[in-house]
């Protein structure tokens, strides 16, 4: 038999060993995916968030959206009818942290961006039951009356841009931007303009139906009405993400 | 009994002793477990030869198991298992089954479809499914609408039409109604005049001398109402306008008022405010032409289509 005597009786040797012994799947099932070409496909049109779609998805999370809703497209013929395209990773290449979730109480929202209108996204998170009587989605009733407080967008985006997503502060960062994204998105993506950005954005957009104001609801619709949408997969063959595989 | 049974038992120990008398057990784990958990080991090592399993550099080993499936050109591909693959083969497997009835849907003219039982199942099985998802969150279940969100589409009364053609041009391009508001135009009492002349065709008790006044104002320069809700105040389907002489509210909830003042006061607040809403999402790049005509004939067949 094996004689672990000698581990069970060095306790530094016994705490390396359970931690080799716990990180194995890790290791094994996440470490590679850094490494494997192809685990992010190439694709275009995913952009990192505009500031106000950023706030909306703080929103999404301090609410605990994602205890209920998913955001992970599995590739299965029920969920490709009912959702749509199947989820790419290269869609939450610039989402820290992902939002995939690993419950569904309520149905998947990867793709829920301009399925329905500002107006139906409105009316339902202040009162769900209005118009899915079935839903047991709680009312977000505040999201309408609170002002949206914008005031650290700028250190949000810098935090974000630590983390590899190209927010830029420079320059020669907001350069790079224009070549990869466009001067529209490049702009949408300068720190230094975010409070304006923002702004506008929910000016022109009126997510909530109210211009006088910028709500909390202004932000989580823009978010919720970007979510799915920045692939355009009627540009690829329906086979194209199999080759990543 | 228990107790006499563990005591006619005598395990043997590992023959480690502490502090002079503590002993350890060595009680081995039942066969059928060992075997259990050799098997599961055999398992592993055949299922990593056939799937995808172990990570080599910037590759991965890809497995014996191979994917056929057709894309959308026509070639059909061998590929390694994976799970898109799959989902393109069994996707290939359900369209082809749904195929003939698609196909005979593209081809029979919308009248024609609902008399034909077995594509009128189709319709009415596959059209279920796509409403429950797509319509009812606004339209609701069963297409009864909302007041002051979406409207019923199991009455004869349509803003855009209620002919198959005009309810799938609805479904693939969308819809945004809009209304100018008249704040600004016309003043308060005015605005009850309007609003008598439109209850008067319901027959609601209201002062005539206003009504009268506000068929004049409805039909003049000033307020202007007739450019798009037509003459006869029976709307336009081209613009969207809404039919103001049936009893059919979308937007001003007329029925729940219960005085007239209050029914005055819902009709007035649309035209002070106008409308910028009534938005319907287009449908185009979410669903087939297939499934929005097959749509188009569902809704028709609500009750209310013409």
């Amino acid at each position: 038999m094996f004689k672990h005597e000698w581990l069970e009786t060095n306790i530094g040797l016994l705490a390396v060993a359970t931690m080799l012994a716990i990180s194995i799947g890790g290791l094994v099932e996440i470490a590679p995916l850094f490494f494997i070409k192809g685990t992010v496909e190439k694709v275009d049109g995913v952009r990192p968030y505009t500031p106000l779609e950023l706030r909306g998805r703080d929103i999404y999370q301090r609410e605990g959206c994602y205890l209920c809703h998913s955001q992970m497209i599995r590739p299965f013929r029920d969920e490709a009818l009912r959702y749509g395209h199947y989820s790419l990773a290269a869609e939450s290449q610039y989402d820290h942290p992902f939002q995939w979730g690993s419950k569904r109480t309520g149905p998947d929202l990867a793709r829920v961006g301009k399925k329905y209108s500002n107006e139906w996204m409105v009316q339902h998170l202040v009162s769900p039951r209005s118009l899915v009587p079935q839903s047991v989605m709680p009312n977000f009733p505040w999201l309408l009356t609170t002002q949206l407080d914008y005031s650290d967008i700028k250190e949000r985006m810098r935090a974000l841009r630590v983390t590899g997503v190209p927010y830029s502060l420079t320059k020669a960062e907001y350069d790079a931007n224009v070549k990869k994204f466009g001067a529209d998105t490049a702009n949408m993506l300068d720190i230094n303009q975010a409070e304006k950005n923002l702004v506008k954005q929910a000016q022109d957009g009126n997510y909530d139906g109210d211009r006088s104001n910028i709500s909390e609801m202004d932000a989580l619709v823009a978010y919720l009405q970007v979510l799915g949408t920045m692939v355009d997969f009627r540009k690829y063959d329906d086979d194209e993400f199999v080759k990543y595989r | 009994m228990s107790v006499s049974k563990q005591q006619a038992h005598v395990p043997q120990t590992t023959g480690h002793v502490w502090d002079g008398d503590l002993q350890e057990y060595n009680n081995p784990l039942p066969n059928w477990w060992l075997i259990a958990f050799y098997t599961t080991v055999v398992f592993a090592l055949v299922y990593w030869f056939i799937y995808p399993a172990w990570p080599i550099g910037g590759s991965y080993t890809k497995g014996f198991a191979t994917i056929t499936y057709t894309n959308d050109k026509g070639e059909t591909k061998t590929v390694p298992w994976n799970t898109r693959a799959l989902l393109m083969a069994e996707t290939n497997k359900a369209e082809a089954m749904q195929k003939p009835y698609f196909d005979k849907i593209a081809s029979t003219p919308f009248e024609q479809i609902a008399k034909d039982p077995e594509l009128n199942s189709f319709v009415l099985s596959a059209g279920k499914t796509l409403f429950s998802d797509n319509c009812a969150p606004c339209h609701q279940q069963g297409g009864a609408g909302k007041v002051g969100f979406a409207p019923n589409l199991t009455d004869d009364d349509w803003l855009y039409g209620g002919h198959f053609a005009q309810i799938q041009q609805t479904i693939t391009n969308g819809r945004h109604g809009y209304m100018p508001p008249f704040a600004t135009v016309l003043d308060d009492k005015q605005m009850t005049e309007l609003a008598d002349y439109i209850l008067s065709f319901e027959k609601i008790p209201v002062d005539p001398a206003s009504a009268k006044a506000g068929d004049e104002l409805f039909h003049s320069e000033t307020a202007a109402c007739y450019y798009c809700h037509g003459a006869n105040a029976k709307g336009r389907q081209v613009i969207g306008s809404a039919n103001l002489t049936d009893s059919i509210w979308l937007w001003a909830n007329v029925p729940d008022a219960k005085t007239v003042a209050d029914k005055e006061d819902a009709i007035k607040t649309v035209i002070r405010g106008g409308l910028n809403k009534g938005v319907m999402p287009t449908w185009k790049e979410r669903l087939s032409p297939d499934q929005i005509k097959l749509l188009a004939v569902y809704v028709h067949d609500l009750g209310g289509g013409q």
